[in-house]
């Protein structure tokens, strides 16, 4: 080992990379919220102005020049909007949906399985008992009866998708808590005596961050794909601030009369998102994996 | 033995209980389902007359109780929008939705534990490689766009079979069917593989592990080194192990194919208790919606309650690690 004198991210990048799907994963993942933050800049038409929208140019197929001028490359909608700039948008929508919802249902799920690992004893057994409560039930299912009691909206879809998913976080921080807490650096830490907070935060988490690394990963394209599906059923986000489900459900109605670009285009941007993320984090399970280490 | 059988259904109920009163905590906070019930047009008597009747106005703890004391005697409640006792309707939608989640899973196993052994005989193979890859697929890709694109492919494209709905359909035993028609059958084809293929990419991985684990085991050498066929060691010595586990996850899984049904049903318009909940979502019909709800939570709880007991018919470890 002494040998190699490459830091630990390089080695990690390095081993990484062994895995071109991944490689391309993350490539193809990378591009994607670049266009989503960019938006404004790189379409032609803004989809949310009603104004810059015209009647004539409705569902025009792929590859016609509407009225404003340009080629609409993948057709336009029944509103008459550009249907690759609809996707540009909805990407946006649904990246920060998964992003967000991913961000919150981590920072919960870890702050929950940690705080029953550590603390043991009754605590733990009613928190534990909650998350495998809610674990026996399909996260959709959750999903769907949550949003069902909030309502529709950017926010009540985030607050769906965070209490149906920190469970899958909890449940993961828990199991390599409760292996790191029994071990000898934890006892030193605490023995020293170091404050609780500080041993939990700085010693037993970071010990932890393997394996969320990876569910966080899976679980952000599980968010992507929960909201498409609610927002495809039409209890998800509204059709002012559509996702990438949004516009799929928008032109399932177009599609059985042939008209299949409103639907399929902006369902194709939906399955290269989540199969690039599935790819990445596919790999970052490998990698990170000590049992598979060489 | 029965302390553990008595506090596993204490502890079932407690859920069930719990549920309840969270479920109609939630949908009494959804919007106002008076606006559902009359027409606009109606003037404030009628409002108000129509509010009282269905006890709309009282506070929440008695409707509550209002809604607990009925359940005890069977009573869900009565939909707003088709005027019809809620659990009837829902049950009258249940075969619909049974003969789809049966259908389903039949493809599921049917495909998957062929194509799983057959990966996990031969890992290296392009054929499992291929296998392999649709199953994270399988995995990964939202049902309801599997579904878009299989009716793009066969109903629209195609023309071979329908889009949506249960086609012709024979009354057996006073139920509706629609397997025993050629008609009913291929309204069934689409929707069915649409929910089997989640299930399907389960059961594919599942055998294949299993497959992988047990070659090598001594058993399986002794009955290769016997001279038997490479058919019946398969089917008979390898397989027995590989089938435990895989029954206990399709037993787990059968409650989550019911809950995929909502989306899949919505997708193709099978007329079942899924299709039914979204559109009394949609309407705010607060009976429908609780009744639904109740019944998938009873229905979980049952299924994790009979896992368990089972488990601990099988393994005393569990019996005496669950009294702590």
């Amino acid at each position: 080992m002494s040998t190699r004198a490459a830091s630990p991210a390089a080695l990690f990048w390095a081993e990484f990379a062994e895995s071109r799907m991944a490689l391309a994963g993350l490539v193809v993942f990378a591009l994607a919220v670049l266009v989503a933050l960019t938006a404004p800049w790189i379409t032609p038409q803004n989809p949310y102005d009603q104004a810059g929208l015209a009647l004539m140019d409705a569902r025009l197929p792929p590859g016609s020049v509407g009225s404003g001028g340009y080629t609409h490359w993948l057709g336009t909608d029944a509103q008459g909007r550009d249907v690759l700039s609809a996707i540009v948008w909805g990407l946006r929508t649904s990246l920060f949906v998964g992003a967000a919802a991913g961000v919150v249902a981590l920072c919960i799920g870890t702050a929950v399985g940690l705080a029953a690992a550590f603390c043991g004893g009754r605590v733990e057994l009613a928190l534990m008992r909650l998350v495998d409560l809610q674990l026996s039930f399909p996260a959709i299912l959750l999903a769907l009866v949550l949003v069902a009691i909030l309502g529709q909206g950017l926010f009540q879809v985030v607050a769906a998708l965070v209490a149906a998913q920190y469970a899958y976080f909890a449940r993961t921080v828990h199991g390599a808590a409760l292996s790191e807490r029994r071990k000898e650096y934890i006892e030193a830490a605490a023995g020293i005596p170091l404050h609780p907070a500080r041993v939990v935060w700085r010693h037993l988490l970071p010990n932890c961050l393997p394996p969320l690394i990876v569910v966080a990963t899976v679980q952000v394209a599980n968010a992507i794909a929960i909201e498409a599906t609610l927002s495809f059923l039409g209890v998800g986000m509204p059709v002012t601030e559509p996702s990438l489900g949004t516009l799929i459900a928008n032109g399932f109605q177009f599609m059985l009369s042939g008209r299949y670009w409103i639907s399929v285009y902006p369902g194709i941007a939906l399955l290269i998102v989540i199969v690039a993320i599935n790819l990445v984090g596919d790999q970052l399970r490998d990698v990170l994996n000590p049992r598979l280490k060489k | 033995m029965i302390a553990f059988l008595l506090q596993r259904l204490a502890s079932a109920v407690v859920v069930i209980f719990a549920m309840s009163l969270i479920v109609f905590a939630g949908v009494f906070a959804i919007g106002n389902p008076i606006d559902v019930l009359i027409n606009p047009a109606a003037d404030q008597v009628i409002r108000a007359e129509t509010i009282a009747r269905y006890g709309l106005d009282r506070p929440f703890w008695e409707q509550y109780g209002y809604f607990l004391g009925s359940l005890v005697r069977g009573d869900f409640g009565t939909s707003f929008v088709f005027n019809q006792p809620a659990l009837g309707l829902i049950l009258s939608k249940l075969p619909a939705t049974l003969e789809l989640a049966l259908a389903a899973m039949l493809i599921a196993i049917a495909l998957g534990i062929p194509l799983g052994a057959y990966a996990g005989l031969k890992p290296d193979a392009a054929a499992s490689r291929a296998i392999m890859a649709a199953s994270v697929l399988g995995f990964s890709l939202p049902t309801f766009w599997v579904g878009l694109m299989l009716i793009l492919v066969f109903s629209v494209e195609t023309g071979w079979l329908p889009s949506g709905g249960r086609g012709e359909t024979v009354t057996l035993l006073g139920i509706d069917w629609s397997f025993p028609t050629a008609d009913g059958l291929a309204h069934l084809v689409l929707p069915a593989l649409n929910l089997a293929l989640f299930k399907l990419s389960l059961i594919i991985r599942l055998t294949r592990a299993g497959m992988r684990e047990t070659w090598p085991a001594d058993f399986v050498k002794f009955a290769r080194a016997k001279g038997l066929t490479l058919r019946r060691v398969v089917l008979v010595h390898a397989m027995r192990n590989i089938l435990i586990p895989i029954v206990t996850v399709l037993g787990l899984e059968f409650g989550s194919v019911m809950a995929f049904a909502v989306v899949t049903e919505t997708i193709f318009s099978w007329p079942g208790m899924g299709k039914l909940v979204i559109d009394s979502i949609l309407t705010l019909d607060r009976p429908v919606m609780v009744t639904y709800l109740m019944l998938v939570v009873t229905m979980f709880v049952t299924i994790n309650l009979l896992v368990d007991l089972a488990y601990a018919a099988l393994d005393p470890r569990v019996r005496l690690g669950g009294q702590r």
